[in-house]
């Protein structure tokens, strides 16, 4: 380990890895527009946080835009209809979740008027206080689109009350296949900018830049363009690798200031928007458009017409393949069903699975695109060790982790690892590290949730003893007076009865 | 020769006597590690290791009689907490295999007869006299104490169902 860690000393500067990025040419197709399917699902949990409260009633007729479910809770953000027509049920649909497992969703049939509810817009954004901003941004159930979903209300207000001095506008996009964020920048720069303004006045945040990988000139031209007039925005060329997109590699690269492990980037003077999320932050506050559509890359080697469509927030990923031409011969050489991209996107059983909020791309990888077979025994080459971004050792803790020996890995910073998956990429064992990890920190955090169920029992049991001793002395104080108000009773009527002779 | 007999001997004895006074002073009452592990443990003496309460689990489990994960309620997280502070290796897979259980009422079969929420060790019942009765299933530890005296057999131990935030990803296989 020694040696390891002087190792990555020498290559520290060699984070990350080249996959070969596939963007094209479903970056350079022009964006499509899906029509409204007939039924949508929407779940009521797309976003990091509390799961959202529907109030709607079966049956009930909702415009396009109205309120479905309200959030809950501090961290947490409401979903809206993305049609006008009737709420059908509320059921339980496949998540968009490697587990399979189903989650509870709201069920829209979409009656084709597509017509809007009320919408409260606002000329001057810049005239509203940046609290006001914050509430219409939560109120439009917007989170960050880059994947991660995290109410971006939460995350403005956060930096306010931080006094953060720059805001980070993450247009990398470096996930391989995918290119919506490419997309938008191209056909979109001058609405981003509009949104970044936005937030960076909501935000407080005196200087912006917008980070953009160097594999998307077009997007950079763009941008640069639409971002000339603006003196406090600052369009940035960096290097294409991945994971350049993650929070603290991108903030490292822009400003060359270093996230400490166990600190977010709010703590450093600085936050993170996806350029998405700069997009949908625009739209709630000019035109007070909730998030109800999204852009989505459709690609891989199964798929006829590969490019980006607008889709509306609950379609089933089966109905998007079907509009985007099908898979080649009906799916017969697919390998891997994936929802976001192919480094840290999930695998999915089938393709009904809605789309949600944080769905960044529908990939349908062929059997050549996909990594396969039987893992070997590693060799201690060390690839895993240069190419993690973080800093870990994946080798050591997945050794760990397969022995169980679980704090050990813990010990090895298992907890800093973004599960961004460069380790598994280059190790030439084909060893399923990530695989490891995740299962790691699930573990964990299943043993952490059952320590604190012991601890409530123990509380819970403790109180009962009390209880049970409370109940018997009381039972027993009041035995005792009822006792001592027969003797008392009894006293005088046998006073009376001495008195009455007298 | 002699001073080595002599030097020796002097040793002997005087270690012995520390030894004895070490005996004497320092004994302990009790052992402090039963204590210790006692502590970890649910505390609600629910009887589903086998052993009369939490405490006689923990004497045997120090005595090497029992083993860490004998207790369900406490699962992997109390098992790990176990072996780690008895430097014990423990095989963590035979846990997760049949998973946790909790007991559920049947509200069609339940006659109000508040037999079952007399004797749950964590107040998990709740119900009053000819009412249904339910089980908080965050309370609930599965120790199996009312199903049996349940006159109805309204009450029956269920898995507890799998949920998208307590899913854990499965570790992989070989290699
Ligand atoms: S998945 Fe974790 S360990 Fe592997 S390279 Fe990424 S951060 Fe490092
Ligand atoms: S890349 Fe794979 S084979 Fe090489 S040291 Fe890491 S885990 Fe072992
Ligand atoms: S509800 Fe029944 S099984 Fe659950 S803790 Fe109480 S007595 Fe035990
Ligand atoms: S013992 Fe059975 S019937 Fe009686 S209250 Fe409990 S669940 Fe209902």
């Amino acid at each position: 380990m020694g040696i390891l860690t002087t190792f990555k000393d020498w290559f520290g500067n060699d984070w990350g890895v080249h996959p070969d990025d596939r963007k094209r040419p479903a970056a350079d197709a022009a964006v499509r527009v899906m029509p409204v399917p007939e039924r949508l699902w929407l779940p009521l949990q797309q976003h990091l946080g509390a799961p959202a409260r529907p109030v709607v009633l079966v049956g009930q007729r909702v415009k396009k835009g109205q309120l479905l479910a309200e959030a809950q809770g501090a961290v947490s953000a409401p979903v809206h209809a993305p049609t006008s027509g009737t709420v059908a049920a509320i059921a339980e649909i496949t998540a968009p979740h490697p587990s399979g497992l189903t989650l509870p969703a709201i069920v829209v049939d979409a009656d084709g008027a597509d017509e809007w509810g009320e919408r409260v817009g606002c000329a001057d954004p810049f005239a509203l206080a940046p609290d006001e901003i914050g509430r219409r941004v939560a109120a439009a159930g917007v989170v960050g689109l880059g994947g991660a979903a995290f109410p971006s209300s939460v995350k403005l207000a956060g930096a306010a009350r931080a006094g953060v001095a720059t805001l980070i506008v993450n247009g990398s996009e470096c996930e391989p296949y995918l290119s919506c964020d490419d997309r938008l920048m191209r056909d979109a720069a001058a609405a981003i900018v509009d949104g970044i303004r936005i937030m960076r006045h909501a935000s407080g945040a005196a200087r912006v830049l917008v980070g953009i990988e160097d594999n998307k000139p077009e997007a950079l031209a763009a941008m640069a363009a639409a971002a000339a007039s603006c003196a406090e925005i600052r369009v940035c060329r960096v290097p294409a690798r991945y994971p350049m997109g993650s929070e603290k590699q991108l903030i490292q690269a822009l400003s060359g200031i270093e996230v400490p492990a166990d600190s977010r980037p709010a703590d450093v003077g600085v936050i993170v928007h996806n350029v998405g999320t700069a997009l949908a932050v625009r739209a709630a506050i000019r035109d007070g458009q909730p998030l109800i559509s999204r852009l989505l890359t459709v690609n891989g080697g199964c798929v006829v017409a590969p490019g980006n469509i607008e889709v509306r927030l609950g379609t089933l990923a089966a109905d998007v393949l079907a509009f985007a031409g099908g898979l080649h011969g009906d799916g017969l050489g697919l390998a891997r069903r994936l929802l976001g991209g192919p480094m840290m996107g999930m695998q999915i059983p089938h393709w009904r699975v809605p789309v949600v909020k944080g769905t960044s791309g529908i990939l349908a990888l062929a059997a050549d695109e996909a990594a396969a077979g039987d893992a070997d025994p590693c060799i201690r080459c060390a690839s895993c060790v240069r190419a993690c971004p973080v800093g870990l050792l994946p080798l050591e803790m997945s050794a760990r982790i397969r022995n169980d020996a679980l704090d050990a890995a813990a010990a090895l910073g298992l907890a800093d690892c973004i599960a961004c998956g460069c380790c598994a990429y280059v190790c030439p064992s084909r060893i399923p590290l990530v695989q490891y990890f995740q299962h790691a920190k699930g573990e964990l955090a299943a043993r952490e949730r059952a320590r604190l169920r012991t601890d409530a029992t123990r509380k819970l049991a403790a109180q009962r003893q009390e209880r049970l001793a409370r109940e018997a002395s009381e039972k027993a104080a009041a035995a005792a007076r009822r006792k001592a108000e027969r003797a008392a009773q009894q006293s005088a009527a046998e006073k009376l009865v001495q008195g009455e002779p007298a | 020769m002699i001073a080595a007999v002599l030097s020796l001997t002097l040793l002997g004895a005087l270690l012995g006597v520390v030894l004895g006074c070490a005996d004497r002073f320092l004994r302990v009452e009790g052992n402090p590690l039963v204590d210790e592990i006692g502590a970890l443990m649910p505390g609600s003496n629910c009887g589903q290791c086998g052993f009369p309460g939490c405490a006689g689990a923990a004497a045997a489990i120090v005595a090497g009689s029992a083993a860490p994960t004998c207790c369900p309620p406490g699962g992997k997280a109390l098992a790990a907490a176990v072996a780690g502070r008895l430097g014990l290796a423990v095989d963590l897979s035979a846990l997760a295999d049949d998973g946790p259980q909790i007991a559920g009422v049947a509200e069609e079969l339940c006659i109000g007869c508040c037999r079952c929420s007399k004797v749950c060790p964590t107040d998990a019942i709740v119900g009053a006299a000819k009412q249904i009765h339910n089980v908080l299933r965050e309370a609930c530890t599965g120790c199996a104490n009312c199903v049996d005296l349940c006159p109805t057999e309204a009450l029956l131990l269920q898995p507890v169902p799998p949920t998208l935030p307590h899913w854990v990803m499965p570790k992989p296989l070989g290699a």
